[in-house]
């Protein structure tokens, strides 16, 4: 087969719909991925632009350009905006666009889950740029404290925009956490083993490993009080057992791995582009993994460093200021490696190089100026004053905008397959890194001098007033600069000169695929044996088009791409991946619906778009699959796999891994929740407990050994390739078992536990309870599909992945069932 | 006296002087956390140096020297400098630290305060030992005595800032933080709400009257 057919095959093959259908329908990474960026971008200039409001607010002593109800709102949504529609969205279309193309793959590990984070993205950002819009945006900081953001102290809709939607946004990081790690871990090129991964590769799997802990406090925080503020559940508030110091917790627990959350996508990218620059390998490679996993683990226990001045005892004060300068370490080696690289290479000063030394200069002063607010005795000083505004802004823009910038420019080529003409890059770095100085640098002395944050307006006597006009010109001046930026990229786009297929030099695989990235990738897959493949071979790229490489063929309409063993990187079986479908848009869709009666307080239309919700998801996961075993088939020259569900560990039981993992994470924030209550609220303990529940407990435990029991024998008997009837029996078996374990929570909550809007302690213990009859509901369903499937004969001996991970689904049901009536039945004693 | 540590005036700067300053510290707290700041401005410019000399330099065209790899790089700057720096530090601030918590002293003075949107409620001890006087936006002390104050909120979160005097310490409600305060010097001094509270943070402020002890115990009526 010439090079030329199996292109035209692939494409066909990859390709999304023709025509407008195709909007809805595509899953492929590189449309996906390019959505985030661009829509990442869009929300970046909205945020921008609510800026520019706040300098010209700013810029003179006693303005009446704006009021505190529009200033506030502008500061709330530009933070939230930066954060969660801008930061991270970007981070995860880079890597969603790069991923499969570094790896040496043809797409991620789950194109539809991709799609269906889009979605929820464009949804949620949406509800929350309508709210700005008409007025009705969120006003309570980006950080939502309680009481100010409850129904007494804001009682319109504003918080409710900010809970509902931010946590709609945070669906699709959830999606992208899980789908990277799986990607990352398993779907490589042949040879690739972990130590041989590109660096990038590194840092996005750590990152999305944070996502994953990270972002369920969150998610807890925002449904506690969105719960609180729709039915009157009490957790923050203080006369019924709450405490706002909860969500306090709850919020940095998540808020402060967020930030290294967006740091380190970043610094993966400059760990990719600055050797490449400076025409040398980067030394240290296992020490920058070392240090990339260090401030990982680090970055989970200084969250209290926000918290400062909460009254925490000074003990606790030390430790957590230890913790926070801790992270300064791995943070320098990384700095140093970057340095030393430089030194020991032969820099060239290209554009990406230029925005790399902005990053230098602008990161290294705000990591200084971070060391310094860890010390407890400096933070009680600056703590809520501009220089806390300027240290920040310091380390994202330093850390997150200057190296996407350099990004921008060393992937146009790639993504667009030209490269600029005009000088203008150039002229927009310095604007941007002026006027960013210009802004921010003497901010640090406004905040010495007093200013705080999130005020609207000063008085000309406090002696800010030459400090702010300086800091709203500068802002200005980088408004300008991001502009220019944006026309130079436009001119790049549609004027550029035409891209050499690998214009820098580079040794990672994605500049070995043909310019303009087809939608399959690669036509074959490489072989892999350095960490450099490219710099080995400089011919690897017409090999691969030919089809020299692994899976270089068109077979049978399918996308197949390769799965390895996470570590050693060998070809372990080929994946077949799903095509284009309309599954994630309509999801998206009920999801939405779901959202917004929630925040329209149409409560009665809510477990609607839940049935919803669920029934896509029965057709999602029942398409796919076959009724006939594959066996082994060709992948390469005289090589043979099997397909992903006919070999352990597919894809299916890592998503399954890792959902059940973020799952756990909620619930330990939550009872962490209850014994942080419990220990610290004033109002404990209460007055009216739980009733002790031995007959639940008991009717509990039975189900749990009949639906551990009753798996475990369907998955022996589909191992043994027993017949329907001996898979069906146990799997109804294990379906009772489940059910009993419902039926024990529900008589558990009406019988025996007070109301929930009494005191915190039976509102804990109802979403408690919740949780377990969720996972166990989810379990049902999940032993239902596998039954189904079974008798339609779509589970064989070799296919029965499914069951592996119906499985876990069981089992994490029962033993959260057990805990959550274990949890209640000593809460009622003691 | 902590002040002549830092010859503000030598240093040129004579704008950090203002009512809200860090900079312009007028109680032993706000003394030694002024001058840690001095202390790791002049460390941050130092290692600034550390890292854009050598960032500037390997632009420049030079004799291809013998690589020092990750010993010199990772280990010896990454690892060993970073590390050296921040154990100094921290140790540093650990002892700022102690002179600015509430230990306990001689004759502590204790005056409670409450927030609420948007005022200032303080209440010092009055003549006899049930006697409170109630003063709303203005809080008074008594000048070189250590003052304990306590902290709450009754609506939404607070924080009590006094910068020239001490540190912030937040107004939760249901919650009281005890914040050590030392005024140096009779006079008037300014504080406000650290703590974003809703429309009415910017005026949420407050003065801070520090009497001499004559004047302290006319305000209280507890006459010498």
């Amino acid at each position: 087969m010439t090079a030329l057919q199996l292109h035209k095959d692939l494409s066909r093959i990859w390709g999304s719909d023709k025509g407008w259908c195709g909007i809805f329908t595509t899953v492929n990474h590189t449309t996906i991925g390019k959505r985030f960026i661009v829509t990442a971008l869009f929300y970046f200039g909205v945020a921008g632009i609510l800026s520019m409001l706040i300098r010209a607010q700013l810029a003179t002593p006693a303005s009446a350009f704006v009021g505190p109800d529009v200033y506030n709102q502008l500061f709330t949504m530009h933070g939230s905006i930066m954060m969660f529609l801008f930061a991270i969205p970007m981070f995860e279309g880079l890597a969603m666009y790069l991923l499969p193309k570094m790896l040496g793959a043809r797409d991620m590990a789950f194109p539809r889950l991709s799609a269906l984070g889009w979605w929820c993205y464009f949804f949620g950002g949406a509800i929350l740029l309508v709210a700005l819009l008409v007025g009705a945006a969120p006003d309570g900081g980006w950080f939502m404290y309680t009481p100010l953001s409850d129904k007494v102290h804001t009682p319109g809709i504003n918080a409710d925009v900010w809970l509902l939607g931010v946590t709609f946004v945070e669906i699709s990081a959830m999606c992208a956490a899980i789908e990277i790690i799986t990607s990352i871990l398993i779907l490589r090129a042949p040879g690739m083993r972990l130590d041989r991964m590109p660096l990038f590769a590194w840092y996005l799997l750590v990152t999305a490993g944070m996502m994953l802990f990270a972002f369920p406090p969150l998610i807890l925080g925002s449904i506690l009080l969105e719960i609180e503020r729709a039915f009157g559940w009490p957790f923050y508030s203080i006369d019924k057992g709450g405490d706002p110091l909860l969500w306090q917790h709850l919020f940095w627990l998540f808020g402060h791995p967020e930030v290294y959350i967006i740091f380190l996508p970043a610094a993966g990218a400059i760990s990719t582009i600055l050797p490449v620059m400076a025409r040398t390998p980067i030394i240290g490679y296992g020490w920058i993994v070392g240090a990339i996993l260090s401030l990982a683990f680090l970055s989970f226990g200084l969250w209290v460093h926000h918290m400062f001045t909460t009254g925490i005892p000074s003990m606790a004060l030390a430790f957590f200021s230890a913790a926070s300068g801790l992270v300064a370490i791995p943070t320098g080696v990384q700095i140093f490696a970057w340095l030393g690289t430089l030194w020991e290479g032969r820099p060239q000063l290209k554009l990406p190089m230029l925005y790399l030394i902005g990053f230098f200069v602008v990161f290294v002063i705000g990591g200084l100026t971070g060391v310094m607010l860890a010390m407890v005795p400096f933070d009680v000083q600056a703590h809520d004053t501009a220089f806390v505004t300027a240290h920040l802004h310091y380390v994202l823009v330093g850390g997150f905008v200057f190296p996407m910038l350099a990004a921008a420019y060393y992937w146009l080529p790639h993504i667009i397959g030209r490269l600029g003409i005009f000088r203008l890059g150039e002229a927009a770095f310095w604007m941007i890194f002026v006027g960013f100085n210009l802004t921010f640098f003497l901010m640090h002395l406004t905040g010495l001098l007093g200013m705080p944050r999130r005020v609207e307006t000063y008085s000309g006597e406090t002696g800010w007033a030459w400090l702010n006009l300086i800091s709203s010109i500068g802002g200005f001046v980088m408004a300008f600069g991001f502009a220019l930026f944006v026309i130079d990229v436009g001119l790049q786009i549609f004027l550029g000169r035409q891209a050499s297929r690998n214009p820098w030099g580079a040794g990672t695989l994605e500049w070995s695929m043909p310019r303009g990235s087809p939608v399959y990738n690669f036509a074959s897959l490489p072989d892999v044996q350095s960490r450099e493949p490219l710099h080995d071979e400089p011919d690897l790229a017409p090999s691969l088009a030919r089809g020299e490489g692994w899976l270089g063929m068109a077979r049978a309409g399918r996308r197949e791409t390769l799965a390895v063993d996470p570590v050693s990187g060998e070809a372990r079986s080929i994946v077949i991946l799903p095509g284009n479908s309309a599954f994630p848009f309509v999801m998206a869709c009920c999801l939405a619906g779901f959202f917004l009666s929630m925040l329209f307080s149409l409560y009665p239309l809510a477990p609607v778009f839940l049935v919803g919700v669920t029934v896509i998801g029965w057709m999602w996961l029942w398409k796919g699959g076959r009724t006939r075993d594959l066996g082994v088939i060709e992948a390469a020259d005289g090589k043979t796999l099997p397909v992903h569900d006919e070999a352990p560990q597919p894809p299916a039981w890592w998503a399954t891994t890792l959902a059940l993992a973020a799952s756990g994470t909620l619930l330990v924030s939550l009872l962490f929740g209850f014994s942080f209550l419990w220990t610290v609220a004033p109002a404990w303990p209460p007055q009216i407990r739980m009733e002790a529940a031995l007959g639940e407990l008991i009717v509990a435990a039975a189900g749990l050994v009949l639906a551990g029991l009753g798996v475990r024998m369907a998955t022996t008997a589909v191992r043994q390739g027993a017949g329907p009837r001996a898979r069906g029996l146990p799997l109804l078996m294990a379906m009772a078992g489940q059910a009993l374990g419902v039926a024990a929570l529900i008589s558990t909550l009406i019988l025996r536990a007070p109301p929930p809007s009494g005191h915190a302690y039976a509102a804990i213990l109802w979403i408690l309870f919740c949780y377990a009859i969720f996972h166990g509901a989810l379990a049902l369903l999940g032993l239902a599909f596998v039954f189904l499937r079974g008798r339609r004969g779509y589970i064989s001996a070799r296919r029965s992945a499914a069951i592996q991970s119906v499985r876990l689904w069981s089992d994490y049901g029962s033993v959260v069932t057990l805990i959550a009536l274990g949890v209640g039945m000593i809460s009622a004693v003691v | 006296m902590q002040r002549s540590l830092v010859p503000i005036s030598i240093l040129g700067l004579a704008g950090c002087a203002g009512d809200l300053s860090i900079l312009d510290p007028a109680g032993p707290a706000a003394a030694s956390i002024a001058q840690l700041w001095w202390v790791m401005l002049a460390g941050s410019a130092l290692l600034c140096a550390v890292v854009f000399i050598p960032l500037g330099l390997a632009f420049r065209r030079r004799p291809k020297a013998r690589p020092r790899g990750t010993r010199f790089w990772i280990i010896g700057l990454g690892l060993g400098m970073t590390g050296a720096v921040l154990t100094a530090l921290m140790i540093y601030a650990f002892f700022v630290g102690l002179r600015t918590i509430p230990l306990p002293a001689p004759a502590v003075v204790r005056i409670s305060a409450e927030a609420d949107q948007y005022n200032w409620t303080f209440r010092h001890p009055g003549a006899g030992p049930e006697d409170v006087i109630e003063v709303e936006g203005i809080l008074h002390l008594p000048a070189g005595r250590p003052v304990d104050l306590s902290v709450s909120a009754t609506d939404v979160i607070h924080a009590f800032w006094a910068p020239r005097l001490a540190g912030k310490i937040d107004a939760i409600p249901g919650h009281d933080n005890i914040l050590r305060l030392v005024a140096d010097q009779p006079g008037i001094y300014r504080g406000q709400c650290a703590e974003y509270c809703g429309t009415g943070h910017s005026a949420h402020v407050f003065s801070v009257v520090v009497h001499s002890p004559d004047s302290w115990a006319r305000f209280t009526g507890q006459e010498p």
